[in-house]
Parts: C-alpha cells; structure tokens; sequence
C-alpha cells in the first residue's frame, strides 16, 4: 500500500510484525536530518515520537539542541545506545548511514516514507540490522496505537479482539 | 523496552495499556488507566497479527474495519460518541494537537471517534488511504473541490451529472469564481479540448445520474495524468461493492452515504476518499504552506494522507460541512450488510429490467445490464457485478401524451413510493416531467437529456415478482 517498493522488497522492508517489534522494542532514536524548523515533516515526526516516550537524539550538521535535546553532527557521535538510525536524508547519503548505524551497534535501520535505498538495505542487512524502508514511523505507530484512526486514516488493522489498539 | 520508556512518563498502569493513554483523549481512550483490571484482557506484550499480514475481504472488512473493541467496556458495536469535544491530557498536549503535530480528537466538526469507525471503514472497502465524512454527498463535493480550487480556477464535468451538482458546479461554485464546462462522458476529445489553463480538476460519476451512462474510467484516468490534473469520480450509484474507481487510479471518490451505503433511508451523510496515487504536491491550492498552521505545507508533511488531512484540518474545520456522529452509527449500520443488500439490489433491477423490456407499454429501458444497452460493454468491464439499480425508461403511451401517462402511472403504483430519492432499501419512483422538471416544456426537457414519458426506478429489495406485479398493473392503467 502506497510505496513504491516491489512485494517482495515490502514483504522484507515493511513486514508488520518487523514494524511492531520494532516499536515495541525500542527506546533511544537517532534521527538523521531531524530539522530545526518547526514545520518539517521531520519535527512532526520527532514531536509526536517524543511524546509517545521514545528517547529521541536528533543528529544535525550545524544545530547545538532540537527539540530540547542535544543535537551531533554524526551518527557516530551519539552517546550511549541508540535501538534506531532513522533517515530523513536523501537516498544516495543512506548507505553511508547504514554503515554507521552498524557501527554503532544500533538494532535497526528506518528510512522514512519516500526514501528507498536498497543498498543502505543491504548493508544493513549484512550487518543483521533490522532495516525498515518508504515507511513513516510516526504513521506506523499512529497505525497500531490508533492516532492515525482517529483522522479517518485506513489503518488495516482488523481484529475482534478487546483492546487490541496498540503497536 | 518501550516499558521502562513508559515509566517515565509516570502515569501508566500496566505494559500493555501504556501507549493509548499516553496520546488519546480520555473520552475515547480504549485503555484508560481508569478501567478495571478485570476488563482489560491485552495479553503481556505479543498482540496478534492484528490482521497485519492478511488482506482480509470484502464482507469481513464491512463488519470490522475501523472499529476495533475497546479495553475499557468491550462494546461489541460501534458506540455512539455524541459529544462536541474532547478534554485535553495536559496543555502540551492540546498545543500539539491544535498544530497536527498529535493525532487526536479536538471537537466533532473536525473528527469524532463514531465517524472515524465510518471513516475507516468505508475508506478501507473502497482500498483508499482514508476517508473524510461529511454531511451530505453534495457536501462531499464542497469540501473535496475547495480543498482544490481557487478563484479563477476551472472545472471540466460530465454532462451526464446529478443536477443537484450541476447547480453547485454552475450556481454556487461561480459565485467564488470557479466555472465549470460539461462534455460527453465517453467523448476524450471533449474533454481534452475543454481542458484550459485554469482547469484544475475533471469530474465524473461512475453512473450517470439519470441517464444510466457508465463511464470509461481508464482512458479518462489516463487523459487527465497527461495533463497533471486530478480527476474526482461520484461513485453514489455503484457503491465500492460493485466498482472502486480507485482501483482504476482515479485520484479521488465522492460518494453519497445516504442511498446504498446506509440503504435505510434514514440518514443523509457523504465521504470523500483519496486512493494516495495522485502527487498533491503539484497542486498549489493544496501544496502551498497553509496560513493557518503556521506554513505548514500539507502533502510534503504528511505524505499520502496529505490532502485528507487537509481537506479535515482546514475545508472541513471551515466549512462545518461535517457529519454527525448519530448519523456515521446509522450509517455503519448499513454498510454492515452493503454486499448482501446490493446483491440484490442488482438481481432485482436486472429482472425488472428485463420485464420492463419485453412489456408492450414501455418504449425502451436505459439499463447497462441489457445487451442491447450501448453501455453494455462498460458495465461489464467497471461493473462485473452489476450496474446499479438506478435506471430509467420510457412509456410508450399508446396514443396518450406522454406525460399524462407518466402522470398516470405513478399515481396507480401501489408498492413504489413516489419521491426523490435513490438507494431506499424500498423501489422507489420518479416522473420528472410531473414533478423535477414540471417547469419545462417537452422540448426543453429533451434538450437536457430528459423526455416526458421518462420514468426513474430505483429498484428496492422487496419481492422481485412484486414489484413486476405492481409495474404491470400500472401500465395496464395508462390504457383504461
């Protein structure tokens, strides 16, 4: 549904239960290409994510702090654990992040909604990194958590079980 | 472990609960910290596939999309949330959600959690990205054209439209300084040469209302990509059980809920839909930063669901074109049943179709589903299952004017209610020489595609011999 990824590259890329575990499992997010402007997508992203609990580490070339935390130029940077390298950057600078996100010994990486690079995929997979790819992680948890729900939005999350809105 | 991430947060009870209170308003909020231990079964932290990995069908979505149980009562259906507004966790909070940076509930005229479960649901039988509810259908195509539009901008229809959208294309929209121009459905040179400049959008019904023309999607898909523009197609009369347009690529639906999605009668309501395969960022009325929400530019913010959101957050905030939560219920009511009721809909009006043919008293019968139709080919092709069961035909009076026959006949059906309206569970009927249309002479009713021996059926769900029974009786009045 809306990406341009073949059904076997989604089948890999985009499975649910990947997502869902990945959202369940996570706490620290490092955001590459978080911006400082209020009105990017990506602060959209990184507001709703930090209110949601996640831990989030923007990693920006030039800005000290986004989003009342501390900002590093580099992936590498980062200090301490970071569970997921999320891309907001173009497709042709992922590979590069696919390596540090490895080096780093992060768990997974996520390129959001519109970025493909099946060889930032590659790498990460050689490295036995989780790799998400063309999807938003903000749609993905207001999908199972239900946000997305309440704006009308298609979720195609079916069940009869009680309680059953959440990642 | 989002646990221990949650903890931090300081105010959620168990694992499983965490994440919905954290986001959701109380009112509505499936796992409130307020709920009894006893009612909230969540299991300890691996949920089901939740139908993630399976592409449910058709009848399954119609009875569970969009609404799934929730923790706190376990209400088997889907509740009416009759409430104008919804409290705010915290200041924060409400600040996020007023910039669309939380997804949430504000006030019902935006969203409302009884019309999301409408939403969604109809949303996921037409394979859209979601949906939109409004008051009405005509309502649906307020918010979806403002949602384009500018002053100065144009719009080139089908000539074959519901007259209710006529008058808002030729009498309202003009008034904001939006014109329309209407050509052939079926003509692609038509449309292409009425394509200028200023034309924004192209607009079509999957059945003409009243004519009974099925529309030749894929080739008008394809006409209006080669000129970037988006194409918005009325699906009212099909339903997204017997076509989905977008399947076919089309941008954009509107559809009245009141005739067969709710097939009560009891409830006016519409919905705007959007497949997610147009590029809404090429659309300046939508892409351009919104004044309202601080430059926020809505397609690149939010993908996909880009023009929904705008179409929620500023036309539907603006217009309050919105509909309301007793009548989304009513409405999941009936798409509930939509497959089986349309089912036979379509039996019922193929065999009265038929009859009406072979009868004596009739001159000739405007439905796709008979061969001879020059419609015939399309329907099978947009419309396997059937093509509605809205059509009309036309009395041969037997010497009689025809719209005094016209005129007799209805006022001796017994079973067929006379009034204007379509998509009744119940056969209903309408001379539009009599009534709609009784200003105009014969020759100007013929000069708008309408005659007056014309008769319009919307074929009901009673018993198909019946309803053949009370149309025989009928035209065996016009000869007495």
């Amino acid at each position: 549904m809306n990406s341009s990824l073949s059904p076997e590259q989604q089948e890999q890329y985009q499975h649910p239960d990947t997502i869902r575990r990945l959202l369940r499992a996570t706490d620290t997010i490092a955001m590459v290409g978080l911006s400082s402007s209020p009105q990017k997508a990506s602060q959209f992203v990184a507001t709703y994510l930090q209110h949601q609990g996640y831990h989030i580490v923007p990693v920006h070339p030039k800005a000290d702090s986004i989003l009342g935390e501390t900002a590093y130029p580099d992936v590498e940077s980062v200090p301490g654990p970071v569970d997921v390298v999320n891309v907001f950057r173009p497709p042709h600078e992922c590979p590069t992040y696919a390596e540090q996100a490895a080096a780093i010994g992060a768990d997974a990486l996520w390129l959001q909604l519109g970025i493909v690079s099946p060889e930032a995929a590659a790498i990460a997979d050689e490295h036995g990194l989780d790799v998400v790819m063309d999807r938003c992680m903000k749609m993905e948890h207001g999908r199972y958590q239900g946000g997305m729900h309440w704006m009308g939005m298609n979720t195609g999350v079916i069940t009869a079980q009680r309680g059953r809105r959440q990642v | 472990m989002l646990t221990s991430v949650c903890k931090t947060l300081g105010r959620l009870p168990t694992p499983t609960v965490e994440l919905s209170v954290t986001t959701l308003p109380p009112r509505m909020s499936p796992d409130s910290d307020t709920s009894p231990a006893s009612s909230s079964p969540p299991s300890n932290g691996t949920p089901s596939a939740a139908g993630a990995g399976r592409d449910f069908g058709f009848e399954t979505r119609m009875l569970h999309a969009g609404h799934i149980p929730d923790a706190e009562t376990g209400s088997r259906a889907v509740p009416i949330h009759q409430t104008t507004s919804y409290v705010f966790d915290d200041t924060n909070y409400a600040a996020q959600l007023f910039e669309l940076k939380a997804y949430g509930n504000i006030y019902t005229r935006i969203n409302n959690p009884t019309t999301a479960a409408f939403e969604e649901r109809i949303a996921s039988l037409a394979n859209a990205v979601g949906a939109v509810a409004t008051a009405s259908g005509m309502a649906a195509e307020l918010v979806a054209l403002m949602t384009l539009l500018e002053p100065g901008d144009e719009i080139v229809a089908s000539a074959h439209l519901y007259g209710g959208t006529r008058t808002l294309f030729t009498n309202t929209f003009q008034k904001l300084s939006v014109e329309a121009s209407f050509v052939e459905p079926n003509d692609l040179d038509a449309w292409d040469a009425a394509i200028t400049d200023d034309t924004k959008v192209l607009y079509g019904e999957t059945i003409g209302n009243p004519q009974g023309s099925v529309l030749d999607i894929e080739p008008l898909v394809e006409l209006a990509d080669a000129h970037g523009l988006p194409l918005i197609i009325d699906n009212t009369f099909a339903t997204p059980y017997l076509c989905r347009p977008l399947d076919w690529d089309v941008p954009l639906v509107v559809q009245s809920a009141t005739k067969f999605i709710g097939g009560h009668g009891t409830s006016i309501g519409g919905v705007v839909l959007d497949g997610g395969s147009f590029d809404f960022t090429t659309i300046d009325a939508v892409a351009e930063p919104s004044d309202s929400y601080h430059g926020l530019k809505f397609p690149d913010t939010f993908g996909h669901q880009g023009y929904l959101m705008k179409t929620r957050a500023e036309t539907l905030r603006d217009t309050g074109a919105s509909l309301s939560p007793f009548n989304a219920f009513q409405l999941i009511q009936g798409l509930e049943t939509l497959s089986v009721r349309v089912e036979r809909h379509v039996d019922n009006a193929q065999a009265v179709a038929e009859h009406l043919h072979e009868h004596p008293r009739v001159e000739r019968v405007a439905y796709p589903g008979l061969p001879g139709n020059p419609y015939h080919a399309l329907a099978q092709k947009y419309l396997p299952k059937g093509p509605g069961a809205i059509f009309t035909f036309e009395l041969s009076p037997d010497g009689q004017a025809p719209r005094a026959a016209g005129k007799t006949f209805i006022e001796n059906l017994q079973l067929f209610s006379h009034l204007a309206n379509v998509g009744d569970a119940r056969s209903l009927v309408l001379h539009p020489a009599s009534t709609t249309h009784q200003q105009l002479s014969d020759e100007e009713m013929r000069a708008s595609g309408l005659s007056p021996g014309m008769i319009r059926l919307s074929i009901g769900l009673e018993d198909t011999n019946d309803l053949l029974w009370d149309l025989d009786q009928a035209l065996h009045a016009i000869s007495q």
